[in-house]
């Protein structure tokens, strides 16, 4: 019977390893010198970083006139890429938090990569609104100090203000769950590794962990805390990033299917994220044994998934535009659809309805090229169904006299560039000097997962 | 401080349990277990009990949420009250985000922040290592030698495919 089991499943590591060799097909890369590869792709990150920082002192110096914004259009490609970063996000808190408490073992092999994009996601996220605030120095005013503005607060039935606190929130949760998540890994490299230096320092990043069982009895705890409440932020933080819309009385914006449909649209978008890198790291540092084609199977699954409920939403969007009865509403829709954003329209409906549908065939889910390109594609599709929801709602406004047309100028293309330049140089930060894998949660699944007992 | 343990060095996690279990039986008394990653049916085995962090969570929680919740009924309603069209003061259903965040806030920081401190874990503490790989691929059983002679451990152990048994001198404050 048991044949019957393992041949059905996937095996999560199919071939045997010891405990050892787990430790050293991950930890290994921690020691050697970096790759060319490595180094190339850090280098062209590393100058595009350097480009967007030189993009956003240019900005902050001069004013943000320097956009393509206008009376009509306020917000647009700055608060598109906001969105757009945080949705990505998500999937690493989904991966770690929801699928630990689903005890869904397959998140071992993925977990701590994805949460590591999260955390990278989220920073490059708080960028566009820190910029738009226009005086950068002055962003701690967004926090409810007592101060001497004649004691004027926040105003806190602002959804834009639910943002500062959702969002700080989530990157300090996620930041340190998953610190805690890496404790035992870097413990294990302090005990590896043969240079004193490294010794040092991740005897001092690994706060004197040795694997004690009663600090492993809380520690799981712990851990199951931090997701049950990491899960319910999650839902919460895109949910609040919605809010920014619905809460507004803006013909597409006002509605209240926005919640439900973000955080569908976040968890699609980040799996896809999740792909791209994890189908380019597998290969790189050889995880192909930890990161299997079951993992890659899974991830497009929840892709396919995800990609329908945002297609329902969509229509249902549609649908109740019509059937509101409100004229505002209806013109808004076919506007989107048959206005002059309508390539943007159709893109999205392309990119995120159409071309999630190959991966109903397992021909298709198991072919990295067409997984790889589709990720990527699901994801430019994201992107624009932000910039369709912004941008067209604003652009038609209520008086045709004040009707107007967006498009980003050179500083809001190169500060958006700039931030992929910052996600993925931490990204090739993150892989040479961290673990990659979560080596001691990979090993405790281990056994289960060959199906010997 | 330096201290004698009776150390247990096993292999795999499934022979450890048993040896652990069968220790428990004959009342020899676990000091601790270091363990690469969390075993699970240890807890039972060395007479663990429940942690007490969920309680932390809840309390910070509770705190985090009255925190939120008459810190901005107090800013909106009492200290400067705006009137926007004569919508109430304390407007509680746009106090909801915000007292959610701050709950999850607190009661995420302060239970992580317990269990650094209870377990006594922090940037440069020198850990305590029973052997070299414990954190990669060996299991120790550690007792203390007052409490448990080698010979029992020894023959209890060796039973249950212990690699090593033997008395180790540890530095308990490296």
């Amino acid at each position: 019977m048991s044949d019957v089991v393992s041949d059905l499943r996937h095996k999560l590591v199919p071939e045997d390893r010891t405990y050892k060799q787990i430790s050293e097909d991950i930890l290994d890369t921690l020691e050697e010198a970096p790759s060319k590869g490595w180094l190339i792709g850090f280098s062209i990150s590393a100058l595009l970083l350097t480009i967007g920082f030189l993009t956003v002192a240019y900005q902050v110096g001069t004013g943000i006139g320097t956009w393509g914004l206008n009376k009509t259009i306020g917000w647009s490609w700055d608060i598109t890429n906001f969105v757009f970063w945080v949705g990505i996000g998500h999937a690493g808190t989904l991966i770690s938090a929801v699928l630990l408490i689903f005890r869904q073992k397959w998140r071992t092999a993925i977990n701590r990569a994805a949460e590591a994009m999260t955390i990278f996601a989220v920073a490059c996220a708080g960028i566009f609104p820190l910029i738009h605030a226009g005086r950068p120095w002055l962003l701690y005013w967004v926090f409810p100090y007592p101060n001497t503005h004649g004691s004027l607060w926040t105003n806190f039935r602002s959804p834009l203000l639910w943002d500062v606190f959702a969002i700080s929130t989530y990157l300090t949760v996620s930041l340190v769950f998953w610190y805690m998540g890496l404790l035992p890994d870097l413990a294990s490299v302090r005990d590896r590794t043969k240079s004193s230096i490294r010794k040092v320092i991740y005897g001092l990043l690994s706060f004197g962990w040795n694997g004690s069982n009663r600090t492993w009895h809380h520690w799981e705890v712990m851990s199951l805390v931090l997701a049950g409440l990491a899960t319910p932020l999650v839902l919460s933080v895109h949910t609040i990033v919605s809010m920014d819309f619905a809460t507004s009385i803006v013909p597409g914006w006002h509605t209240t299917i926005f919640p439900p449909y973000f955080v569908a649209g976040a968890i699609f978008s980040g799996f896809a994220m999740v792909l791209t890198l994890m189908i380019v790291t597998r290969k790189v540092l050889n995880w192909e044994n930890y990161v299997t084609m079951a993992h890659i199977d899974a991830m497009c699954k929840v892709i396919l998934v995800t990609g329908m409920i945002v297609g329902l939403a969509y229509g249902t969007e549609f649908f109740i535009a019509w059937y509101s009865g409100n004229e505002y509403e209806r013109y808004c829709f076919i506007n989107r659809a048959t206005g002059p954003y309508w390539w943007a329209y159709w893109s999205m409906i392309s990119c995120n309805v159409i071309s999630p549908q190959f991966f109903w065939s397992k021909k298709m889910r198991n072919n990295l090229v067409v997984v790889f390109a589709l990720s990527i594609v699901v994801n430019i599709g994201m992107w624009f169904e932000r910039f369709v929801i912004i941008t067209t709602s604003l652009h038609r406004d209520f008086l045709p006299s004040s009707w107007s047309m967006y498009s980003p100028t050179w500083v809001e293309i190169w500060t958006f560039i700039g931030t992929f330049g910052l996600f993925f140089t931490l990204f090739f930060i993150f892989i040479r000097v961290l673990p990659g894998i979560a080596v001691a949660e990979v090993k405790s699944v281990y056994k289960f997962a060959r199906n010997d007992h | 401080m330096k201290k004698d343990f009776v150390v247990a060095i096993f292999d795999d996690e499934e022979k450890l349990l048993s040896g652990a279990f069968k220790a428990r039986d004959k009342n020899m008394e676990i000091y601790d277990v270091y363990t690469p990653f969390p075993v699970h049916g240890l807890d039972d085995a060395m007479g663990i009990k429940r942690s007490f962090l969920p309680y932390v969570t809840f309390l910070a929680g509770a705190a985090g949420l009255t925190l939120a919740v008459s810190y901005q009924v107090w800013t909106m309603a009492i200290d400067w009250p705006i009137n926007v069209g004569g919508k109430p003061f304390i407007s509680w259903p746009a106090f909801v985000p915000i007292s959610f965040e701050l709950t999850v806030l607190f009661a995420a920081h302060t239970t992580v922040a317990a269990f650094l401190v209870y377990n006594k874990l922090f940037p440069g503490k020198n850990p305590v290592i029973m052997h070299p790989e414990q954190t990669c691929n060996k299991f120790v059983v550690a007792m203390e030698k007052d409490k448990v002679s080698l010979e029992d451990a020894k023959a209890l152990f060796s039973e249950h495919g212990a690699l090593e048994v033997k008395i180790q001198n540890v530095d308990m404050n490296p």
